[in-house]
């Protein structure tokens, strides 16, 4: 390929990378309405990708609802607003804090994984072995992950968020009491379709975002083992950072069409 | 060792010449290179149904790549290549998929899938073949594993398995599908004396019980003894030696000889 002048080499290096990411995107969309489809093995991704993953996100579900109760009681005390805690708690969870934290630890976890397992698989020709075999590894490798992260992501956040809400619950029960019944009915009161609607879309293009990043970085992977290292830290360091980048293009939209 | 290895081996046979002379692999002026490093130049190559031709050569010399041109891992830059009677590289997606079933690859590392056990490991190039029952395939896996000697590692994963048992295992899978062409990339690197010996007398009984055509790269001087019916020597990405073994024993090129002393 003809050098770009003009560009100081990473940036060329940044480019090219945008463009062979592209061009693995595309093939996805190419491949993943092809038939045949591997569900068994899409299956077996979303109970690893899914199940695997609940500990570690009820954990951090968890300690996310409690210590946002904790930290944001005495700002609500002063103005003498504890009673919009579970409000509050709930609309920071549900928009923002529990889609967003959930998929930069699913980007850790299952990023890091993917990135690893396909990087390992095409260094040690295993991803050629199937090619030779006469399978699609695309489809039977790529594909599967790709939706598989896309349909339990928002799954795991609903969950995480839910665990979050009990964490809150608990936070408040620390410095007061209320009932269980009563935490959540104003906690659910306080949201809105603006609130859970765009929150739940924008997971699946977390979903999709780890899935993808994780495989092109796993799969297209050089360098013998030292790659495998590579492939799973920059997987898991652009997933974080496509995360962002998602949340807050997110939130402009949600803003745009829903103001 | 199998019963089936042990035969071979008081046989002592040398490999069978090619039954037919039915032309296989055909390539022509075939060229490959990754920038300016020329790794084929030029190569003419003709293998007749039931051959087992043996690729000897350094490291680098352009072996694997080779044999990775032929399945279409890697496209060649230029020349023609015909397997099977089909040009290979104008066939496209399933065409393409359907002749890889009538190549057999086995990888330097074996390549089994570290995730699968054994049985899905040889199961996996069955998804392809429609209509057979769970216990069609059962049968189908038992028996190239039996083939090998390894039915009783159906349920072990490739972590639990030695480098030759890995290599056999490797062997079944890709036996599995009943292959016209194997290709064995160095089947004895990485393997003691003793199982290398066997796994060449098993790429021998693999040729003799199906009739394949086999290409074998290597450059154990003791595996290309057992299994080859002609030896093609490979340098800097040119053939620069054709014969039987005991032809090239003999060459009076220092360079090819080096070979087999």
């Amino acid at each position: 390929m003809s050098k770009i002048l003009y560009l100081p080499a990473s940036m060329e290096d940044f480019f090219l990378e945008v463009d062979a990411l592209s061009r693995f995107t595309g093939r996805f969309f190419k491949t993943f309405l092809k038939p045949p489809f591997e569900f068994s093995e899409i299956i077996k991704q979303c109970f690893m990708i899914g199940y695997k993953s609940l500990g570690l996100v009820t954990v951090t579900g968890f300690i996310m609802g409690l210590v946002l109760t904790i930290q944001s009681r005495p700002t609500l005390a002063r103005f003498g607003a504890e009673a919009w805690l579970p409000g509050m708690v709930a609309v920071s969870l549900i928009r923002e804090i529990g889609p967003v934290i959930t998929a930069l630890i699913c980007a850790g976890k299952v990023g890091s994984g993917i990135g690893a397992e396909l990087a390992s698989m095409k260094v040690t020709e295993q991803i050629d072995a199937m090619e030779v075999s006469g399978t699609n590894p695309f489809k039977y490798l790529v594909v599967t992950r790709v939706l598989a992260a896309m349909f339990m992501i928002p799954i795991l956040v609903i969950f995480a968020d839910g665990i979050g809400l009990c964490g809150s619950f608990i936070g408040v029960n620390i410095m007061d009491q209320v009932g269980l019944r009563l935490y959540f009915s104003k906690a659910i009161e306080s949201l809105d379709f603006v609130d859970v609607f765009p929150a739940f879309i924008k997971t699946f293009f977390f979903g999709f975002a780890i899935g993808i990043i994780s495989c092109y970085k796993g799969y297209t992977t050089t360098k013998g083992t030292e790659g495998v290292g590579l492939a799973a830290n920059s997987a898991v360091v652009l997933c974080s950072l496509c995360i962002f980048i998602i949340d807050m293009i997110a939130v402009q939209l949600a803003s745009f069409f829903m103001n | 060792m199998s019963a089936e290895v042990e035969h071979i081996d008081n046989q002592n046979a040398p490999a069978p010449a090619p039954a037919t002379n039915e032309i296989v692999v055909e390539m022509e002026h075939l060229s490959k290179s990754f920038g300016t490093n020329h790794v084929l130049k030029d190569i003419n190559l003709k293998i007749n149904k039931g051959e087992n031709l043996v690729v000897l050569g350094k490291s680098g010399s352009g072996k694997s790549v080779l044999i990775k041109c032929l399945v279409r891992l890697l496209d060649a830059d230029s020349g023609k290549l015909i397997v099977l009677g089909k040009d290979m590289p104008s066939l496209k997606g399933e065409e393409l998929n359907e002749m890889r079933t009538k190549i057999g690859f086995l990888f330097q590392s074996a390549a089994l899938y570290d995730s699968m056990s054994v049985r899905e490991n040889l199961e996996f190039p069955l998804r392809m073949m429609k209509g057979q029952t769970p216990e069609e395939k059962t049968k189908l896996v038992t028996k190239a594993l039996k083939s090998v000697g390894l039915e009783k590692a159906i349920d072990l994963m490739p972590a639990e398995l030695s480098g030759g048992m890995r290599k056999r295992v490797g062997l079944a899978r890709t036996m599995i599908l009943q292959p016209d062409i194997m290709l064995y990339d160095e089947p004895t690197t990485g393997l003691d004396p003793i199982t290398s010996k066997e796994i060449s007398k098993l790429i021998l009984q693999v040729q003799k019980e199906n009739q394949t055509t086999s290409i074998i790269i290597t450059h154990d001087i003791e595996c290309a003894k057992i299994t080859a019916n002609r030896i093609l020597v490979l340098k800097e990405g040119k053939f620069i030696a054709e014969g039987t073994f005991k032809e090239l024993e003999k060459s009076e090129d220092e360079w090819v000889r080096s070979f087999f002393e």
